[in-house]
Order: C-alpha cells, then structure tokens, then sequence
C-alpha cells in the first residue's frame, strides 16, 4: 500500500474547498519512443510541436461536431463543478470538469475564434505554452472519461470527449501515456492487453476446464476457435487471470453449457477491451475492432456476445455500427451485438436455466453501475434496460440485494475511479483519492444494510476496487463479477 | 455541418426521433439536465429566462399595428417581470462572485455580459417605471426603421443607453456565450437517438435466449445436481 492521504469516509461526500494545484505534481509515466511508433506516433516531443498541435486541434474540432459544439456552448454556469469524483475525492479545481475543458477550451478560443485572437484576456484564451502542454498531460489523465458531468449539463457537453480530444493532440505531438499505448502495442501484435499468445490461452482456458470439473464433476467447456460455434464470445483479457474476472468467465461459461448454445473464444480477438477509446484515436479504435469483425466472419459465427466490460460494451453498442458495421452477416433473431447480461436475464425468463439461489445466501449483493455501460449504452428493448437488466440478473441468483443511495447509482452513478485509460500504478494516488464518492455509498449500504458483496460487469471497476478497498479500510473481496454470482447458483446438469 | 460519426447519446436516450425531440423540449423549455444538476443555479437562470421572455413579447408593442389583444393581457407580466429579471440577474451574479468553484471558472467576459444585461434591464425597467419614456415617439421611429425610413429617436440618456447596448448586445451576440442558444440543439449526448446497434428482429423479444432446443455443442457427460 502506497504512502496516501486516504480521504476518510463520512455520511456523505462534502463538496471539498478549492486546493489549487493539489494534483499538478500527478503525471502518468510517459510512453518510450516503441510504445509510439507501434501505433504511429512520433517517440518523443516533435521540434515543431506547438504548430502540429494547434493544426491537429482543429483538424478534430472540423472531423467532431461533438467536440466543436462543446468547446463553443459553455456558459460556465458551474452545474458540473461538483459532479467529478476526482475533484471530490481531491479539491483540486482543474478537476472540476469545466475547468479540465478550459484547459483545451483556451487555447481553442486563442487560436480558432475572432475574440479570442483580439481579446484573449477577455475570454480566458490562452497561448500554448510549455507550461500548458504539461497542464493537458497531468489534468487529462486525470479524466476517467466517465461522463457523469455530461448528465448534469444543461447544453450535454461531454468531457470525455474534450479529454479524448486532448489526449489524441498529446500523442500526435510524441507525448503519450505508457500505459495506454503499450496496451494497444500488445493488441495489435499478439491480440489481447496482456500480450497473451495462443498457446498460454489454450493453457489458461484448459486449466479452467480443468477447476470446473474439480469443483463440480462435469465438464464445462472453454473452447477456443471452433468454426462454426453459434456464439462468438468477445471478453476482456482479464477475465483469463485476474480475481474476481475468472469467477465472471466460469460463470459466462456454465450459462452456455447449460443452455447448450455452442460458443467460442477466439485467440485473434481474444480481448474485448478498446483502449483506442481511451486515447481519443478513431483509426486506432477502428483497427482493435475490425480484429472482432474479422474473426467473427473466419469463426463463421451467428452471433457476437460481449463479457462484463464497461467501455468494450461502449466501443461494442454504440461504436461498432460506424467502425466496422453493420453486423449483417450474423442472426437478425438476435441483437448485434449481445451483451452476455441480456443473454442470461433471457434464458432465466425461460426457464432455461435451473437455478439454486441457496447458493448466495451468505451474501447481501449490492450493484455499481459501470459508467460506459450506465451512459452510454443500453440492455434489452427500452431505455434504462441497462440499469434493469443485470439487477433483474442478480435478484434472480440472489436472494438479499440492495441498492446503493439512487444519487450514486444508474445514469448518475460514480465512476470506480479507474476508468478512462488511469488503471495503472503511477496514478494509484489519483485512483485512491476518485474512488471516495463510490465507496463512501458502498460504505453506507454495508454499515445500514449488512451489504457483504459489490458485484460489478466491468474488468477495470473490479481491477480498480479490488486494489483500493483496502486503502478505506474494506476487504478486497467484496467486489464480485456478475457471472460468478450466476455460476455459482447454477445447477448443472440439471436439465428440464 | 461538421460530421458527427460516433454515437455518443447520453443514456438513456430515446429510441425514436420523436422521443429525442421530447428530449430536447424538456432541455430548452425546463431546463431538465440543470434541474438535476443545481437547483440554485437552475432557480437564478430559468426566472431569468422567463422574465426576459415575457419583457420580450412586452416590446412586440413597438412593432405590431395594432396592438392586438392578447399583447394587451401580457403588459402586466411583461412589465413587472423586469423586477424578477433584475432579481435573477443580481442572484447569477452573487453566485458568480460568492461560490469559489463558479468563481474560478469564471472570465472576464462572463462578469461583463451579467453588467451587459442588468444595465440593459435596469434602464428598461427605469423608464417603464420611474421615469417614462416617450414611448409612442419611440413607436414611432421603430415603425419608420421598419418602412426603412429613419424617422427621429426621442433623445433621453435612459434611451439612448438602453439602444445603444441592447445594439451592443446583438452585435457581440455571434461571438459570445450567447450562442449556447443554438449549441443545445446541435449537441449530439442530446440529440441522437439511441439506435447504433442491430435489434432483434421478429419475436420483437430483445432476449429471447437459445432460439432452439439443442443438445449442449460438447455434449458432456450430464451429472445430476452436483455442484
């Protein structure tokens, strides 16, 4: 455990004073010169750089009515300054989410718009300076790109994109974020986050096949490449050795095997996870998508199911349709693509599933809403379903659930802290400090209301909260994968 | 129209068109988002709104001939709405002034636009109430600009300060915040519907599991209930 000031939990989040400059010494550890040009970006600070970030700045305010149309409306009227768990969790007003976008928006306005050309001391513009590069570089990876602030605003502007924006205008001048960046090297060349080749993966799911059958005498299948399989699962590469992914991964598994739907992992997109979100770069995202795409159609698959992760159901939902869509080839019975949550709440609803929920009776089960999957996607056929459909899931497999204080849960749900591209140990202060508003409310359901488990169907919230639960002073195992309270009441072999 | 590829709606978001032009009604007309957002700063900005909507139509009066009924009904409210627009205006300024976190993100530009306004609207309210103006010389010079003859402007300070910066206004309104107006209808978390991906089709049941009974694809050896 890192030497932090651990904010302490209260009955609620107070709105924290302003400590200017409290978080200007946080920076992630920058990308070596391999870790760019893997994806092609220049290795290290260009001689020219202030004009190849100010061109690149407006090239995506012209590619992004998003981001234009952001930059331009704010009226500063400050409905988003307390929404932000980082500014909460840190009083430091750069991560009051108008003020972050003020960092881009000036030199916006300084170099992009009449008045601040002619005035800039009127509108807050600001030069491009050394001193603000270092600015984006620190405050931008402070961003979990969550969104929340988006809900709050009266004209939507989103943060996320500004910081993506941002983020894309850092590496194309040769400053970019190791942790990212690496990542999305290891995808392009061995297909998944953690640089796990086939072989190891074979060996990874074999020694899954191997833990099921010990612990509950059948054989439970975790194939790999199989042509012809109906279901292409598509999961994030932390559900093959990470706790409490894995339990998530058995638990998707046992849902197959016990409806009999035929499915497949495959070990070219053996990773659900888009970091090319994360760093606001369109062509990189396409490129870690069409890896689905092309897989689904050499597997000759009828159907694309994607595991519990919040921002590859973002990339999956919302974006595949414009990177690599329409999803025509695959069944038209089915939704394109198919959250595994939607797909388990309907084998539930009929019946085909025996369920022992005895099972979890040693727990009280409580849920956090993932933000990608809260804000920016949808579960089932009517808005919210997102919200109702792994809640309907967990009551289903749980006898004792709660909900956590309705300001912090569904559309207005707190980010875990972790999000956005910031899972990453030089920012554990950071990650500290943002995850107070979320685990101030778990604080409170476990105090009043006896709560033992967080379950969560997203790799980086349970990554993110198994590390800091600790730090206040809660067991790390309280987070628990959907799934494995679904596995876990499962009784196979046990067909009607 | 600059492209907006991605789908980025705020979820949730409406499936129809319909439902997204409910969705933005609910922004312009209540200020839903804010509403949620901060109760303070949606009381200070939705009276002033209002109260400059009902001043607004109060001026129709220098350009309809005649005056017709309804306008008649309005004059009440459109007169003694100036007093809440004063109030509103004072209530964003000291919250702008006396909440740090507004405070910081605060421009120059933001503080002169609030003096803009209530110099704007004490003038307006000033002659209205304390010292009338001639406003049927005034009547009289609107409807010539708009036969586009110059016809003489009744010469007071209060008027001339009044024209002159609502002119002022009108002329900087391209370039300022003011254009947050437009910016909510173009904004994409509001106006996209939520419809990226392929629904199922048919059965019309989103999740309707295994679509036939198949024997598992492994075909493992089946034991009772052991866990």
């Amino acid at each position: 455990m890192s030497d932090i000031e651990v904010p302490v939990l209260q009955d609620y989040v107070p709105t924290p004073e302003l400590h200017p400059g409290a978080m200007s010494h946080l920076k992630p550890f920058k990308a070596s010169p391999e870790h760019q040009a893997a994806l092609g970006f220049p290795g290290t600070l260009v001689d020219d750089w202030k004009e190849v970030a100010i061109r690149r700045l407006g090239e995506l305010v012209d590619g992004s009515r998003a981001l234009r149309v952001y930059l331009d409306s704010c009226v500063k009227c400050g409905a988003c300054t307390d929404k932000c768990h980082y500014f909460l969790g840190t009083g430091d007003p750069r991560n009051m989410p108008v003020a972050r976008q003020d960092l881009l928006r000036g030199v916006y306005r300084r170099y992009y718009t009449w008045v601040g050309r002619y005035l800039p001391w009127l509108v807050g513009a600001t030069d491009l300076t050394e001193e603000v590069l270092n600015f984006w570089y620190s405050y931008y990876h402070q961003c979990s790109q969550c969104r929340r602030c988006s809900v709050f605003c009266p004209f939507g502007i989103d943060t996320a994109e500004v910081s993506m924006a941002a983020r894309e205008i850092l590496d194309s001048v040769g400053v970019g974020q190791k942790y990212c960046n690496e990542i999305l090297g290891k995808v392009h060349k061995i297909g998944n986050n953690l640089g796990l080749p086939e072989p190891a993966l074979r060996n990874t799911v074999e020694g899954l096949e191997e833990d099921v059958k010990e612990a509950t005498g059948v054989d439970v299948r975790f194939p790999v490449d199989v042509v012809g399989a109906e279901v292409l699962l598509i999961t994030p590469s932390a559900d093959f050795f990470a706790e409490p992914h894995i339990d998530g991964l058995i638990g998707y598994a046992k849902v197959f095997h016990q409806a009999g739907i035929s499915w497949t992992l495959s070990s070219q997109a053996s990773e659900a996870a888009n970091f090319a979100m994360f760093i606001g770069s369109r062509e990189q995202m396409q490129k870690v998508a069409q890896r689905v795409r092309d897989a689904a159609l050499a597997l000759k698959v009828k159907r694309i199911v994607v595991g519990e992760c919040g921002h590859a159901w973002r990339v999956a939902y919302a974006f595949w349709g414009t990177l690599i869509g329409p999803l025509d080839f695959l069944d038209p019975r089915y939704p394109r693509p198919q959250h595994i949550c939607e797909v388990t709440e309907g084998l539930i609803a009929r019946g085909a599933l025996k369920l022992d929920m005895s099972a979890n009776d040693d727990k009280v089960v409580t849920f956090h809403d993932s933000c990608n999957v809260a804000r920016a996607t949808r579960m089932g056929d009517r808005p919210g379903g997102q919200f109702t459909v792994p809640r309907s899931v967990i009551r289903s497999v749980c006898a004792h659930y709660v909900d956590m204080d309705p300001a912090t849960i569904g559309d207005r749900t707190f980010c875990c802290g972790g999000g956005g591209g910031l899972l990453t140990d030089d920012l554990i202060e950071l990650r500290v400090k943002g995850a107070l508003p979320r685990l101030q409310a778990l604080n409170a359901v476990v105090e009043d209301k006896k709560v033992t488990h967080m379950a969560a169907i997203c790799a980086i919230c349970k990554t993110q909260f198994s590390k800091v639960l600790p730090y206040y002073g809660l067991p790390r195992e309280m987070v628990v994968s959907v799934h494995q309270l679904v596995g876990d009441a499962i009784v196979l072999g046990a067909k009607e | 129209m600059t492209p907006a590829p991605l789908r980025i709606p705020t979820m949730p978001a409406p499936r129809t068109r319909s439902g997204v032009a409910v969705r933005l009604g609910r922004e312009v007309v209540l200020f839903a988002s804010l509403f949620r957002g901060d109760k303070w700063a949606w009381i200070w900005s939705y009276l002033f709104h209002v109260s400059l909507l009902l001043v607004l139509i109060q001026h129709l009066r220098y350009v309809l001939v005649p005056v017709p009924q309804w306008l008649v009904l309005e004059s009440p409210f459109g007169s003694y709405a100036a007093f809440v627009l004063l109030i509103s205006l004072a209530g964003l300024l000291g919250r702008r002034l006396m909440i740090a976190r507004v405070r910081f993100v605060t421009a120059p530009s933001d503080y002169l636009m609030l003096a803009l306004l209530l110099v704007i609207a004490s003038t307006g309210a000033l002659m209205r109430f304390v010292d009338r103006a001639n406003i049927v010389g005034f009547k009289a010079f609107i409807q010539g600009l708009m036969a586009l003859q110059l016809k003489p402007l009744p010469l007071s300070p209060l008027i001339l300060v009044h024209v002159a910066s609502v002119a002022g206004l009108m002329v900087i309104f391209p370039f300022s915040k003011l254009m947050h107006a437009p910016g909510v209808f173009f904004s994409p978390t509001r106006n996209q519907v939520d419809s990226s991906r392929l629904e199922a089709q048919g059965a019309g049941d989103v999740t309707v599991g295994d679509a036939e009974e198949r024997p598992p694809a492994h075909a493992p050896a089946m034991r009772e209930g052991v866990r």
